[in-house]
């Protein structure tokens, strides 16, 4: 066990705090990048790209890409995350297209497609959403129905997906379709490459309980793509989509925006009064604020092992998978901590008057989509069990006509 | 960078659990229950054979200087196996006793014979983390009067150190006069824990009256960790034991493993489990590493690995149905002492109140 970085990695976080230092007054903060829920401004446009050029996104995306074209150093990614969380400055834009389409296209893509679509995606040029979803396709996301045919040299897609996020202001989908209805249900998908504005989409926004639309339903009737917009083969979609959902757990699950979420409880625990006393000073929820911080130590040194595990090529898959579950419940409680501690007042959201600094009734009404979004955690459970614990995968059954299951 | 042991912390680790399993098949653990001291001899022996007292000991006095992140891996293995052994006492606790407030005499002294394993330590340090019902040490002089409840280990030592409030601390011959103690009968046997009764006992005092509240509290922290790191080991014995109980065992045709019940309650155990390894790791690091941190560290490591522990003894002895109720299938030992280390040194409220302390969150 040594936690001490090497003479280069400190001299290398040096480098990061200089430069934090000199923009930090101009640099957007975490929350004004993550939090958007529309295309990136050109404020937001030009910070991701002082960003590429200084390597703190971006890094190890080839130059001939449009990326910075570092070298593979997770300790460096690790001391970027620290110093800019430090400093409140955004790391820069995230996203379905930049944390999951650049690294499969870079995993799987063609040449075309990596110079096409890697450069313009990262630089917040080409927004990008996620179509998976659909009403009768969820947890069961191979069983989708939406369907492509080719005609000449395009396939015709129709079908319907659901709760595809920030559809109504993507440039792009990468979108999954059954381009073989023979083959069994894992090997007859595509993965394909959609312009949104091609005639035949329709997105309608779906209100969410947060009382945003931040995810649509998406209708395709006749909607014509090149049969050069697939990556990889026809029929081995579900295999590139894996290669993606990989990287959307690691997004979801970050114990660092947690660790954020708590410094805020503990202040807000310090200024909320009830009877004239803080709620610090209440035992009962100061006990409630240990044991979630506890667990947030627990998660956040479990990452940094991940981390150091993977550096020596030993990293367990279902160490990634226990974080994105453990974090989304953790968030939850976090907010409903907050809200608890305000009594009646936690319930205001939106702009109320007395409503505090942040808005916890919205966190936590947000922080569903954490234990729902890329996988249910008990999607989750069923993974790690088997994975992590080499327990059985789940039966197949046969249903007989009332839709129960044949003995 | 490196979260994780070194080679050479791998090997200790292999070295270690390998001799604590062959020692501890299930029926041997009965028996050394049955006696109920919390000593069994032969292990014991062989784990000072392998080095394992001398581990925080500077090699001036017969040690090998490595840490306590190397101990914390040795309790770990102790906690998988229920070894009966007096290790957290006399190789943890005592040794930073005395290199803390320890005089040069004592160091050379009772040091040296830790690492050649001449000596057994109790330690009793309820005064600093807790009193219950008429406990209590009075120091007069050098002659130490009361009752010490709950001493670790202290059944079978050769030696006892007591924390006499939270900044004094004495050693006392187990054989002295006006010294009696019995047995605490709690529910893990393979725990020696002690009543420690004094009238007018003749003791040493490790530094002056009043000047080891600074140990006392490195005593704590270290105990804290290496509880948590036994818990820790016991706890995950018990989910791949019913991890194994549940592929094996078939009800409606089906392995009970292949219920999603089950399997989402071995889900629950390892996603909860994993974390406290990490922590404790990191606790014990900081530790040797990062003292201004450790502190906090030891109490979040020892009250989440128990809250986790306890589910994890829950759901483990659950999966194994009503055999999991029986002592056939001999879980409680385990469940047990993790039971009785929840306990031990503040529980999980407790130490999560030094935590806040600790944060400046307490008026
Ligand atoms: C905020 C948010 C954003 C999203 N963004 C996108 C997006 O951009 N693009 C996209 O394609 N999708 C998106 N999704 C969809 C998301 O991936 C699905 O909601 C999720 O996979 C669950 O599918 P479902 O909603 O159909 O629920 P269902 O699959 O119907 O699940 C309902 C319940 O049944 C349980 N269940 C189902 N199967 C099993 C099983 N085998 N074992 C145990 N329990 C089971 C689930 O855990 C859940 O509790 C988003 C979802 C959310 C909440």
């Amino acid at each position: 066990m040594d936690l001490k970085f090497s003479e280069e990695h400190e001299g290398f976080r040096k480098q990061v705090q200089a430069f934090l230092k000199e923009h930090k007054a101009t640099a957007p903060t975490m929350k004004a990048v993550n939090g958007t829920s529309a295309a990136p401004t050109p404020e937001v446009k030009r910070w991701q790209k002082i960003l590429i050029e200084n390597g703190y996104t971006a890094r190890t995306i080839p130059k001939e890409y449009g990326g910075y074209g570092g070298e593979a150093d997770l300790i460096k990614g690790l001391i970027i995350q620290e110093e800019f969380i430090a400093a409140d400055v955004s790391t820069g834009l995230t996203g379905q297209g930049i944390s999951m389409l650049v690294p499969t296209l870079l995993e799987l893509g063609t040449e075309e497609q990596k110079q096409k679509w890697v450069g313009p995606t990262i630089r917040g040029e080409v927004v990008w959403c996620q179509g998976y979803s659909e009403p009768g396709a969820g947890s069961d996301l191979a069983s989708l129905k939406t369907k492509a045919v080719v005609e000449g040299d395009q396939f015709v897609i129709n079908g319907q997906k659901i709760w595809t996020s920030s559809a109504h202001f993507s440039d792009m989908c990468f979108i999954l379709v059954r381009t073989e209805p023979d083959a069994p249900k894992h090997h007859g998908i595509s993965y394909l490459l959609m312009p949104m504005t091609t005639p035949g989409i329709e997105v309608r926004p779906l209100v969410t309980i947060t009382g945003d639309a931040m995810f649509n339903e998406m209708f395709l009737t006749d909607v014509k793509i090149g049969v050069d917009q697939i990556v990889d083969q026809r029929g081995k979609g579900w295999m590139v989509a894996n290669a993606t959902l990989k990287h959307e757990r690691g997004m979801i699950g970050n114990p660092a925006q947690t660790e954020a979420n708590l410094n805020a409880l503990m202040k807000l625990m310090k200024a909320e009064t009830c009877d004239g006393i803080r709620a610090v000073d209440m035992p009962v929820y100061r006990d409630r604020l240990m044991r979630l911080q506890g667990r947030l130590l627990g998660l956040k040194l479990h990452s940094l092992r991940l981390l150091s595990d993977d550096l020596n090529g030993k990293a367990p898959d279902h160490g990634g998978l226990i974080v994105k579950y453990s974090s989304a419940y953790l968030n939850h409680e976090v907010y409903s901590l907050g809200i608890d501690v305000m009594g009646e007042l936690g319930t205001l959201y939106n702009g109320d008057a007395y409503q505090s600094e942040l808005d916890w009734q919205k966190m936590y009404l947000g922080s569903f989509a954490g234990i729902i979004g890329g996988g249910t955690a008990q999607i989750q459970k069923n993974v790690i069990s088997e994975r992590g614990l080499g327990m059985p995968r789940e039966p197949r059954v046969t249903l007989d006509n009332k839709g129960w299951a044949m003995m | 960078m490196n979260f994780g042991l070194s080679d050479e912390q791998g090997l200790l680790q292999d070295a270690i659990r390998g001799f604590l399993e062959e020692q501890t098949p299930l029926d041997s653990i009965r028996e050394f229950a049955a006696d109920g001291n919390g000593l069994q001899a032969e292990i014991w022996q062989g784990l000072i054979e392998l080095g394992a007292t001398g581990v925080i000991i500077p090699e001036q006095f017969g040690g090998s200087a490595l840490g306590m992140f190397d101990a914390t891996v040795i309790m770990e293995a102790i906690g998988r196996t229920v070894a009966p052994v007096p290790y957290i006492s006399t190789a943890v606790l005592a040794p930073i006793a005395l290199l803390g407030s320890g005089s040069d005499a004592q160091q050379q002294d009772w040091l040296n014979k830790i690492s050649a394993g001449d000596v057994m330590f109790g330690v009793g340090l309820t005064e600093a983390t807790g009193v219950r019902r008429d406990a209590g040490l009075k120091l007069v002089g050098s002659k130490l009067s009361g009752k010490a409840l709950f001493v670790i280990d202290g059944l079978k030592a050769d030696q006892l150190i007591l924390a006499v409030g939270s900044d004094t601390l004495v050693m006392v011959d187990a054989n002295a006069m006006g010294l009696t103690r019995n047995r605490l009968n709690v529910s893990d046997k393979t725990r020696g824990m002690a009543e420690v009764l004094l009238d007018q006992a003749d003791c040493e005092l490790i530094g002056a009256a009043g000047s080891a509240a600074q140990t006392i509290s490195k005593m704590i922290d270290a105990g804290r960790i290496g509880l948590a790191a036994e818990s820790f080991g016991a706890a995950e014995i018990l989910l791949y034991r019913a991890r194994d109980y549940a592929l094996e065992r078939n009800q409606f045709e089906r392995p009970i493993g292949s219920f999603q019940s089950i399997k989402h309650l071995c889900a629950e155990m390892i996603s909860d489990l994993e974390p406290c390894r990490s922590l404790i790791w990191y606790a014990a690091y900081a530790y040797d590493e990062l003292p201004e941190e450790a502190s906090l560290m030891a109490c979040h490591a020892k009250a989440n690995t128990q809250e986790v522990g306890k589910m994890v003894a829950r759901s483990a002895t659950e999966i194994h149905g009503g055999m999991g109720f029986t002592d056939l299938m001999g879980l409680h030992y385990w469940l047990k002492r993790i039971e009785l280390n929840r306990q031990l040194l503040g529980g999980p409220e407790a130490t999560r109140e030094a935590a806040a302390r600790l944060q400046g969150l307490v008026a």
